[in-house]
C-alpha cells in the first residue's frame, strides 16, 4: 500500500477506532446479542479492529497465523460469518468518509456517489452470506442430529438378547451417548446378553477400548452379560500391540458366533424343522 | 517421495482427520492393512494426548528412507511427528509405564504406541511442551 496511505490511517487511528466502535454496537444488536454479553462483545471488537490495523503491515509473515486464530477462535465462540463482512464495510466506509472530509466538492461527490453504489452492492453481499452460512450451519446441525440417531441402535433379536452394533469413529460425546442409550434399553428389553459389534470403528485405540470396557462393566452392572463381537483381525492384533487387557470381556470374532454363545447362554438353541 | 502431510489437532475433528491423512499414506508407502491399522492407532493416541493435555498442536506424517548400512539393508517407512506446545511431561519414565495415568483412562496410551511402531523418541521440556518421534519401518 501507498505509504501516505498508511500514514494518513496512522495519524487518524483513533477516530477510526472509536466511530468504528460505536457503529459496530448496533451491528452487534442486530445480531441478536444481548447488553449482558455487550461487555465481552466490546473485547472480541477490540480484538478485531487490532487485527485489522495488523493486516496493514502486508508483509508480516506471521500475520496469516495471527488471524486465523482470531477467526478461529471467533468460529468456535459461534459468530457468524455476517459479523465480519459487516465489520469490514463498516470498517472501509469510515476510511474513505474521514479520508474524504475537507477535500474539494469535487471529490466529495465522488465519494457520495461511490458510496451509495456501495451501500446497494453491500446490502447484496450481505443477503448472500447470510443465506450461505445460515444454509451451512442448517445443514450441520442436521447431521449432526442424524449421526446421533445413527449413534448406537440397540437391537433385541430373541427374547432377552440385544445386539449393538457400532459403527463409525466413536468420540468423547458419541460413547456416551452409546453407554446411556445401551443401559436405558437393557433394562427396557430386560436383556440378558448384549452383543457389541465393532465390525464398523475403524479404530479401536486406548479411549475406544476404555469406553468398551466401561460399557460392558455398566451392562454387568445392570444385570446382563456383555459380549464383544467383529474383532477384525488387524484390529486383534492392534489391541495386544497397544496393551489393552480385554480379559474381563467375553469375546467372540463373529456376529454369528456371539449369537450362538448368546442362545447357550439363555437356554435356547436353533433347531432343523423336521420334513 | 516428499509427501508430507501435516494436520492441526485443536478438535476431537482433528484426531479423525490426522487419522485418515495418516492411513492414506500408510497405504500410499505400500504397508499391508496390519500396519495401516498399528499406524492409524498410534496416531489417534498420540493426537489424542495433544487434543487432552496440550489443546493443540500438530500431527505430522511423513515417508523416510535409510540407506543401507552394515547392520540393516536399505529401508523405507512412515515418520511421525507429534508437536504440541503444552504443559509438557514432569516424569517421563512414569508415563511410558503400562497403566500409568492421569486421565483416568487406561493409561496404555505411551507404552502403547511405542510398541505399535518400531522406532519411538520423546523430548519434552516442562513448560514449553512435548515432541514425539516415531517411525515405522516397511517389511
Amino acid at each position: 500500500m501507498q505509504s501516505s496511505i498508511v500514514q494518513m490511517i496512522e495519524s487518524q487511528k483513533k477516530e477510526i477506532v472509536d466511530r468504528w466502535q460505536k457503529e459496530m454496537e448496533s451491528v452487534s444488536k442486530e445480531f441478536g446479542v444481548d447488553t449482558l454479553n455487550m461487555r465481552e462483545h466490546r473485547d472480541w471488537n477490540d480484538d478485531f479492529i487490532v487485527v485489522i490495523f495488523e493486516s496493514i503491515d502486508a508483509d508480516d509473515g506471521n500475520l496469516k497465523g495471527r488471524f486465523r486464530q482470531f477467526v478461529e477462535n471467533l468460529i468456535q465462540h459461534g459468530w457468524s460469518l455476517g459479523y465480519f463482512t459487516k465489520g469490514l464495510q463498516i470498517f472501509r466506509r469510515i476510511l474513505l468518509d474521514i479520508m474524504t472530509t475537507g477535500e474539494t466538492n469535487l471529490s466529495k461527490n465522488m465519494y457520495d456517489t461511490f458510496s451509495e453504489i456501495e451501500n446497494w452492492t453491500d446490502c447484496l453481499t450481505n443477503q448472500i452470506v447470510d443465506e450461505y452460512s445460515g444454509n451451512w450451519e442448517n445443514t450441520f446441525q442436521l447431521q449432526q442430529t442424524a449421526l446421533k440417531e445413527l449413534s448406537a441402535p440397540v437391537i433385541p433379536i430373541f427374547e432377552h438378547i440385544c445386539v449393538v452394533p457400532l459403527i463409525g469413529t466413536i468420540d468423547t460425546e458419541r460413547a456416551q451417548l452409546i453407554v446411556d442409550n445401551l443401559l436405558e434399553k437393557v433394562i427396557e428389553y430386560r436383556s440378558h446378553v448384549v452383543l457389541i459389534d465393532i465390525t464398523g470403528v475403524p479404530v479401536v485405540d486406548t479411549m475406544v477400548a476404555h469406553h468398551i470396557i466401561q460399557s460392558a462393566e455398566a451392562v454387568r452392572l445392570a444385570g446382563a452379560e456383555c459380549i464383544l463381537v467383529g474383532i477384525r483381525p488387524e484390529i486383534a492384533q492392534t489391541t495386544v500391540n497397544l496393551g489393552i487387557d480385554l480379559n474381563k470381556i467375553h469375546t467372540k470374532s463373529s456376529l454369528q458366533k456371539g449369537i450362538q454363545t448368546a442362545l447357550k447362554l439363555t437356554h435356547k438353541e436353533i433347531i432343523d424343522i423336521k420334513k | 517421495m516428499s509427501i508430507q502431510s501435516n494436520v492441526e489437532v485443536r478438535t476431537e475433528w482433528g484426531i479423525v482427520s490426522a487419522r485418515q491423512a495418516g492411513r492414506s499414506l500408510a497405504k500410499k508407502i505400500g504397508f499391508e492393512s496390519v500396519d495401516q491399522s498399528r499406524i492409524t492407532t498410534a496416531i489417534s493416541e498420540l493426537a489424542r494426548n495433544i487434543y487432552l493435555y496440550a489443546g493443540i498442536g500438530e500431527i505430522i506424517m511423513e515417508p523416510v528412507e535409510q540407506e543401507a548400512t552394515p547392520s540393516s539393508p536399505y529401508r523405507r517407512g512412515i515418520r511421525i511427528i507429534a508437536r504440541d506446545k503444552g504443559p509438557g511431561i514432569h516424569n517421563i519414565r512414569e508415563v511410558m509405564e503400562d497403566g500409568f495415568t492421569t486421565s483416568g483412562g487406561l493409561g496404555a496410551g505411551l507404552p502403547g504406541v511405542k510398541r505399535l511402531m518400531d522406532e519411538f523418541e520423546i523430548e519434552s521440556t516442562v513448560g514449553e511442551g512435548t515432541e514425539v518421534r516415531v517411525i515405522k519401518w516397511l517389511r
